[in-house]
């Protein structure tokens, strides 16, 4: 039997996913996932580690993770009930938003004047970075373990003692003409 | 009870302003203290990693601010360890800006002609280079390639990296692994630390108190060397006189939390900020109109496909730094890296609702190898203005590492909008022609604009109501104060300032040796280049009274 703190989490997690998968979407992981809304193919923030990220002390949002989830839930019911949607009551209400919807309310969440918009940008940046540069693993490893981000990208490899180096770098040739007034130090005048 | 220590002068912050004066003053036979807040970290710790806690993100810092975000250095070396090290010297019309004051910005005593002995001492030590063509990496070529289609110019940029060095791994944001990059770490601090100068990391002052006898007592704290938002000790220390170089986010909040010790600040310190008028732009290429219409191939076959590969700019378009245009309107153009995470969260896509998140961001990042971005420095409006000081540091630190919130409030003015307006239609037209590319900027709804080269918060002029220090670099109103770093410079430079701050502060070094002197520090002006190069130190010999 779950307990009352492991459904919370769960829950918790659940809107995380949801949130998540609205900055940079990714393909459900099963025909009951409800958190990824599956608009896109291969993985999205998710699977990017995305929950590893927010969790990490090191990010600074972790502490604020069960405030945000209320918030945000909060917030979806406001917008059901504002444009008329009827939510899953088996659903955290964002979760319980089709993904046009949670999309809509992400905007104003974070569009420029709304109060708490720092927080909720935090929470994208986070999110994002997930993604794009998975700051929760060491690079090598996160390519290694084809981190569906980086790989997406196309983040080139290292070399095997774990560094980037590109011997090959230049087309080699003059391609503009210089400024006429640049001077003899490779200045603007 | 605790002891307060006592030095010569005390330099606060180990970038461009703080090394520099580290160096000329204990190479004159001055006792110094370097107190940086950052860590310490040398190549070898320059790691390739973006993970939490890698140099990545020990080493600088990212400062939202009330419609102005920050990037700075945040280590030994300063701005010079996490910058791409591109060092062109301002233009000369530069210097002949009014801003919105009414009259020249800058010191009568300055001007391009007579910082240029200064900008050739700085080339000296570092050095800076002439980059070639041949080794311009993919990047700048594309970049070089469609302003030359679109009728343009554009220049290899100066630079203070050995390029035989330089793998082109584009991670110098983290600190460069092969010490390709000319940081501080290779010329002014280990020859400060030669003549006996002492450098303390992860020292964060907080105030100073002036003592009776007219020197200083600067209150600090000692910053964890992991999770930065935790403060261990603290500590006081006397100095005959403090050489102010925290960088333009922090010098001036560190003068406010002083105010009630210090006395009434000048009404310029923290405020006047600029941003250096920047701005980005990321276009994302069409990689067979690159090679139809640009004619570039690369020997694998690719046309780009290359946005990773590089050393951050390299090209600079200078077309629009034309003393004859209007105020405002001037601007350079450079190709840029920035690297992912901060790099990408804030491009948009073209025609894309939502523009900056959800599937069309996806589908952006798939091309990522086929970015472009392409950075404007302009004239702003110096329209930034500290509020309040937080309690401790510059900002309250959000993050382990890297992310805080500031006090800073920006709002760009007509003027400052104007350019950057003028500069995003150059930036289109250039990359759209022919159908290169598409190209959006960056958006300003998220974390404000945002600056990787702040300035002018605490800086020289001769009018006193609008500068907060004489064209000595000296405190108004407060003998023995010194700033000499970014936020020392009146005003945007349209071109990367590290040059222009780097040579301010070479300038300012004489006057400052002739003060501690009157304090009664034995010390002399006249260190030849860290490196014993002396032809810098010859061409400035008759300027020094």
């Amino acid at each position: 039997m779950e307990s009352d703190e492991a459904a919370e989490h769960r829950v918790r997690t659940m809107v995380l996913e949801a949130f998540a998968d609205t900055i940079i979407p990714g393909e459900k992981r099963g025909p009951d996932d409800a958190a990824i809304a599956g608009v896109d193919v291969g993985g999205g923030a998710v699977a990017g580690g995305a929950i590893e990220l927010l969790e990490d002390p090191a990010g600074g949002l972790a502490p604020a993770l069960d405030t945000i989830c209320v918030e945000l839930d909060e917030y979806a019911r406001e917008h059901a009930a504002a444009t008329g949607l009827d939510l899953d009551p088996d659903l955290p209400p964002f979760v319980g938003l089709p993904f046009e919807a949670r999309t809509a309310l992400v905007e104003k969440l974070t569009s420029p004047d709304h109060p708490d918009k720092q927080m909720w940008v935090g929470l994208a940046l986070f999110c994002n970075m997930a993604f794009d540069s998975a700051p929760h693993m060491h690079t090598v490893d996160a390519l290694a373990s084809g981190h569906p981000g980086l790989l997406a990208m196309g983040y080139e490899s290292p070399e095997p003692d774990g560094l980037w180096r590109f011997p090959t770098f230049s087309y080699g040739r003059q391609l503009a003409d210089p400024h006429p007034s640049t001077t003899a130090t490779g200045s603007p005048a | 009870m605790t002891t307060t220590e006592s030095t010569d002068v005390l330099v606060i912050g180990s970038g461009f302003g703080g090394a520099i004066a580290a160096y000329h003053l204990a190479a004159g036979g001055a006792q110094v203290k370097v107190f940086e807040r950052g860590p310490w970290l040398k190549a070898d710790d320059f790691e390739h990693d973006f993970k939490l806690g890698a140099s990545y993100t020990r080493v600088f810092d990212f400062v939202i601010g009330d419609g102005m975000s920050v990037l700075g250095g945040n280590c030994v070396g300063g701005g010079s360890v996490v910058y791409f090290a591109t060092m062109p010297r301002a233009p000369r019309f530069v210097f002949e800006r009014h801003g919105s004051i009414g009259r020249r910005m800058w010191p009568a005593a300055i001007s391009r002609d007579t910082l240029e002995p200064w900008y050739d001492r700085v080339a000296e030590a570092l050095p800076v280079t002439q980059q070639t063509w041949d080794r311009v990496p993919y990047a700048g070529g594309l970049f070089a390639a469609a302003c030359h289609h679109a009728g343009r110019t554009a220049n290899p940029a100066p630079s203070a990296i050995d390029v035989d060095m330089c793998t082109n791994c584009n991670w110098m944001m983290a600190g460069c692994r092969f010490d390709a990059k000319r940081s501080l770490l290779l010329n002014y601090l280990p020859a400060a630390l030669a003549h006996g100068a002492e450098i303390r990391p992860l020292h964060e002052v907080q105030h100073l108190v002036r003592n009776a006898d007219g020197s200083y007592r600067v209150h600090y704290r000692v910053v964890d060397e992991e999770d930065y938002r935790i403060l261990h000790g603290e500590g006081t220390i006397d100095a005959k006189i403090v050489v102010l170089a925290a960088g333009a986010g922090a010098t001036p909040v560190i003068l406010q939390r002083s105010e009630p010790h210090l006395g009434r600040m000048p009404h310029a310190v923290g405020r006047y900020f600029s941003g250096n008028g920047e701005r980005l732009n990321t276009a994302v290429f069409d990689e067979d109109r690159v090679r139809e219409v640009l004619k570039l191939s690369r020997p694998d076959g690719r046309a780009y496909e290359a946005y990773q590969i590089g050393r951050g700019p390299t090209v600079a378009s200078w077309d629009r730094l034309d003393g004859a245009l209007p105020e405002f309107e001037r601007y350079s153009l450079e190709q840029l890296y920035f690297p992912p995470a901060l790099g990408t969260i804030l491009a948009q896509v073209p025609d894309a609702s939502p523009s900056w998140f959800g599937r069309e961001k996806k589908e952006m990042l798939r091309r990522w190898q086929s970015w472009l971005t392409i950075f404007t420095m302009s004239e702003d409006d110096n329209e930034g203005v500290f509020g309040p000081p937080p309690e401790t540091g510059n900002a309250h630190r959000f993050s382990q590492q890297m992310l805080g919130h500031g006090p800073l409030r920006y709002r760009p003015t007509e003027n400052t909008r104007r350019g950057w307006s003028l500069a995003d239609a150059d930036v289109k037209d250039i990359l759209e022609r022919d159908g290169l590319s598409r190209v959006m900027p960056w958006t300003n709804d998220l974390v404000g604009a945002y600056t990787v080269h702040p300035l002018a918060s605490c800086r020289i002029g001769d009018d006193p109501a609008t500068s907060a220090l004489d064209d000595r670099h000296e405190l108004r109103g407060h003998p023995g104060i010194f700033v000499t770093d970014g936020s020392a410079v009146p005003g945007a430079l349209t071109v990367n300032p590290a040059s222009t701050i780097a040579a301010l502060a070479e300038r300012a070094m004489p006057g400052i040796v002739r003060a501690a002197r009157d304090r009664g520090v034995a010390v002399t002006y006249g260190a030849p280049s860290p490196d014993g190069e002396t032809a810098g130190r010859r061409a400035v010999a008759h300027l020094r009274s």
